[in-house]
């Protein structure tokens, strides 16, 4: 057997070069961020967020645009032979789980590294919360990550491949944006950040993390066979 | 970490292959309800080259993939290499060089990128992967376009990276799907010297073309729509 | 073979539901502060218990399924998971009737129960055209118990946040300030929530044998090489 931190690495380096070189994802996604916050700006009628207001908006803008990302994951694997390839190679199948949900993570990181400063911007009168909020994204990207690359692999060996992933992961993630909006709302209140609940949500947010982390590497055996 | 179980590098020159290198009894796949194949019985020994014939539609690739444990059988025994599928198909991966329908390349990199990213997955890195890269790029003729991404190259010229691809990992059983599609008389004289018939494996060739593999083959597998196969 | 004991049980399903209705409406006493509609408790609560138990089995189920590999199992996932999501209609229906009586309004975001039940019944309802876009028996037959593990894993998680997420807590039957329900609705509760799951189990097992024989009519079919129906269920596993 191919060690897996061998197969791991290559895996993932196969994928951000191609994704850098190509740039199918990424630009995609941060475009229809930044769109969004222009309809959200006409559909509230709002020029300035703050609390509830500005948490809705940046969690329904952030996971939308990560349903794009999500969409895409697998599809080189499909249509370039990537899922037979890696079954033919002597490597633990869970490795692709791992590889595919650190990608995600990372194009979920990059994303928000160009749409939040945005966000703020745009609707924000301090940039005050925007430290305490990279601890909310990271923890929302895992989780993301992990249900994400889970519904990803099923939905592109599907004939209704777009449609599954929204369809499925949403009501799949509602836990996590629920903790995730529950801990923005007070960082981003009128008045300057507040903690309110924070802690409790950033362990919600931890262990809906580790639920799928978990699952999603006992299960994904299963979807590699034929 | 899990030891390893083979060094690819030289695997097909010390490792003792077990004889016969495929044994089929009653291999039965089906989809649905339609049978595949239904029936399927031989024995293959070490070294030996299979050239599968049969109309469209009467399951030769799905043979090819269930002996590359990419597909499960649904019935009868089958041993290869050694290894009974499906339930050891992980002791036999990595011994297996496998050509399909699909070169399995990544359009959007090159062609040493792909295969660095496939002797990667098969235990290869460093000095020793980049000089077998090198050294199949160069049997195939395709060293000069080797960092031309793959969405660049002719039909041809991507079979022949797949077959590059293919024998990388010096497999010791060789499972080709029409192995010259695409391929010019060169193309074809240069696919020779890499999966022909002196390469240092078993071979199982799946083929429309009779006239073309049936001198290399040691046996022949007739499969048909709807009735069993015959071993000739 | 799953037609085994149906009569039996269907009898036992068919008295223990009139036995819980009459004590429903002739037994237990009218609530002090909600009157005669605080009956429909009866119906509701043990509907969402064995809907929500008919989830957490059908992952079960899906979990038999991926170990074992036998078809079996991923038909009794399938069929749990189909009654549990029927159930669910009727309980969102019977949560909205009381909401309705109670609060005046027929939604109320403030029930965290209520919600956190149609978040999982709306989580549940994709799993028929997830099922419906995979071709391939055998990798629908896996996808779909992957989906019903995940979901299962899902069900807890999804109660915790949103109860997490409300400020404030309507007052419940069960937590009345005498500390608890008195013993003549707490018994008419149990036989209900006895006669629901018994409904349950009986038309899950009617599910199943009716599949059963219709695959055993499909087999016997090919076997006399008479041309079978054209509209099967794509999404339905077959019973053998």
């Amino acid at each position: 057997m191919t060690p897996s931190r061998a197969a791991f690495a290559a895996i993932l380096g196969k994928d951000l070069r191609a994704e850098l070189r190509t740039l199918q994802s990424l630009p995609a996604m941060a475009i229809f961020a930044v769109t969004t916050f222009v309809i959200f700006r006409f559909g509230l009628d709002r020029t300035q967020l703050s609390g509830d207001l500005a948490s809705g908006v940046l969690w329904a803008t952030l996971l939308f645009a990560a349903v794009l990302g999500i969409n895409r994951l697998f599809v080189t694997e499909r249509e370039e032979g990537g899922f037979d390839a890696i079954r033919l190679a002597p490597i633990d199948r869970s490795v692709l789980f791992a590889a595919k949900a650190t990608a995600l993570v990372i194009y979920l990181l990059a994303l928000e590294l160009i749409a939040v400063p945005i966000f703020a911007l745009f609707f924000l009168d301090s940039v005050a919360a925007l430290g305490p909020l990279v601890a909310v994204l990271v923890l929302a990207d895992l989780g993301l990550a992990a249900t994400g690359t889970l519904i990803s692999s099923m939905a592109v060996n599907s004939r209704a491949r777009d449609l599954l992933v929204p369809l499925v992961l949403l009501p799949l993630v509602v836990p996590l944006m629920i903790a995730a909006t529950g801990a923005t709302e007070p960082l981003l209140a009128a008045g300057g950040p507040g903690y309110e609940r924070f802690g409790t949500w950033l362990m919600v947010l931890g262990l809906y993390d580790l639920i799928f982390v978990l699952l999603g590497y006992a299960v994904f055996d299963f979807l590699l066979e034929d | 970490m899990i030891p390893t179980l083979h060094n690819p590098l030289q695997m097909a020159s010390t490792q003792e292959i077990p004889s016969p290198a495929i044994v089929l009894a009653g291999l039965r796949r089906d989809f649905g309800d339609r049978a595949a194949l239904d029936g399927v019985g031989l024995e293959l020994a070490a070294g030996e080259t299979l050239v599968v014939l049969g109309p469209n539609g009467a399951g030769k690739t799905t043979l090819l993939r269930i002996l590359a444990t990419l597909l499960r059988p649904s019935g009868g025994a089958i041993s290869v290499l050694g290894c009974a599928l499906p339930r050891e198909a992980w002791k036999l991966r990595g011994q297996i060089g496998y050509l399909g329908h699909e070169p399995l390349l990544y359009r959007d990199l090159s062609g040493r990128e792909n295969l660095r990213f496939h002797a990667r997955l098969h235990g290869l890195e460093g000095a020793a992967a980049e000089a077998r890269i090198d050294e199949v790029l160069a049997a195939a003729q395709m060293d000069r376009r080797g960092d031309d991404r793959v969405v660049e190259l002719s039909a041809g010229m991507r079979q022949r990276l797949a077959i590059c691809r293919c024998v990388l990992h010096r497999p010791a059983l060789l499972l080709l799907d029409e192995p010259d599609s695409n391929l010019d008389a060169e193309g074809r004289e240069l696919a020779r010297g890499l999966i022909g018939p002196d390469a240092e494996a078993t071979r199982v060739v799946v083929t429309h073309d009779p006239d073309r593999f049936l001198p290399e083959a040691d046996q022949v597998l007739r499969l048909g729509i709807g009735e069993r196969a015959a071993v000739a | 073979m799953y037609g085994k004991g149906l009569r039996p049980l269907s009898i036992a399903t068919v008295a223990m539901l009139a036995l819980s209705l009459s004590l429903v409406f002739f037994y237990a006493p009218l609530d002090a502060d909600q009157g005669f509609i605080q009956k429909i408790f009866y119906i509701h609560v043990p509907l969402a218990i064995v809907a929500l138990l008919g989830f957490v089995a059908g992952g079960v189920f899906a979990i038999l399924h991926l170990r074992s590999g036998d078809k079996r199992w991923d038909a009794y996932s399938y069929v749990s998971i189909h009654m549990s999501v029927i159930f669910g209609v009727a309980v969102l229906i019977t949560g909205a009737i009381w909401a309705k009586a109670s609060w005046g309004h027929w939604w109320v975001w403030d029930e965290p129960t209520l919600v956190s039940f149609l978040i999982v019944f709306l989580l549940y309802a994709t799993y028929y055209p997830f099922r419906y876009a995979i071709e391939d028996r055998d990798r629908q037959a896996r996808y779909a118990s992957v989906f019903a593990v995940a979901a299962g894993a899902f069900v807890p998680l999804n109660f915790m946040a949103v109860r997490m997420a409300q400020q404030l807590v309507h007052p419940r039957v069960f937590a009345t300030s005498s500390g608890g329900l008195p013993g003549e609705m707490m018994l008419t509760f149990l036989c209900s929530l006895a006669a629901m799951a018994l409904l349950w189990i009986t038309l899950v097992k009617f599910e199943l044998a009716a599949k059963s024989t219709s695959g055993q009519v499909k087999r016997l079919r090919r076997a006399l090489d008479a041309p079978g129906p054209a509209n099967r269920s794509r999404i339905a596993p077959e019973v053998s």
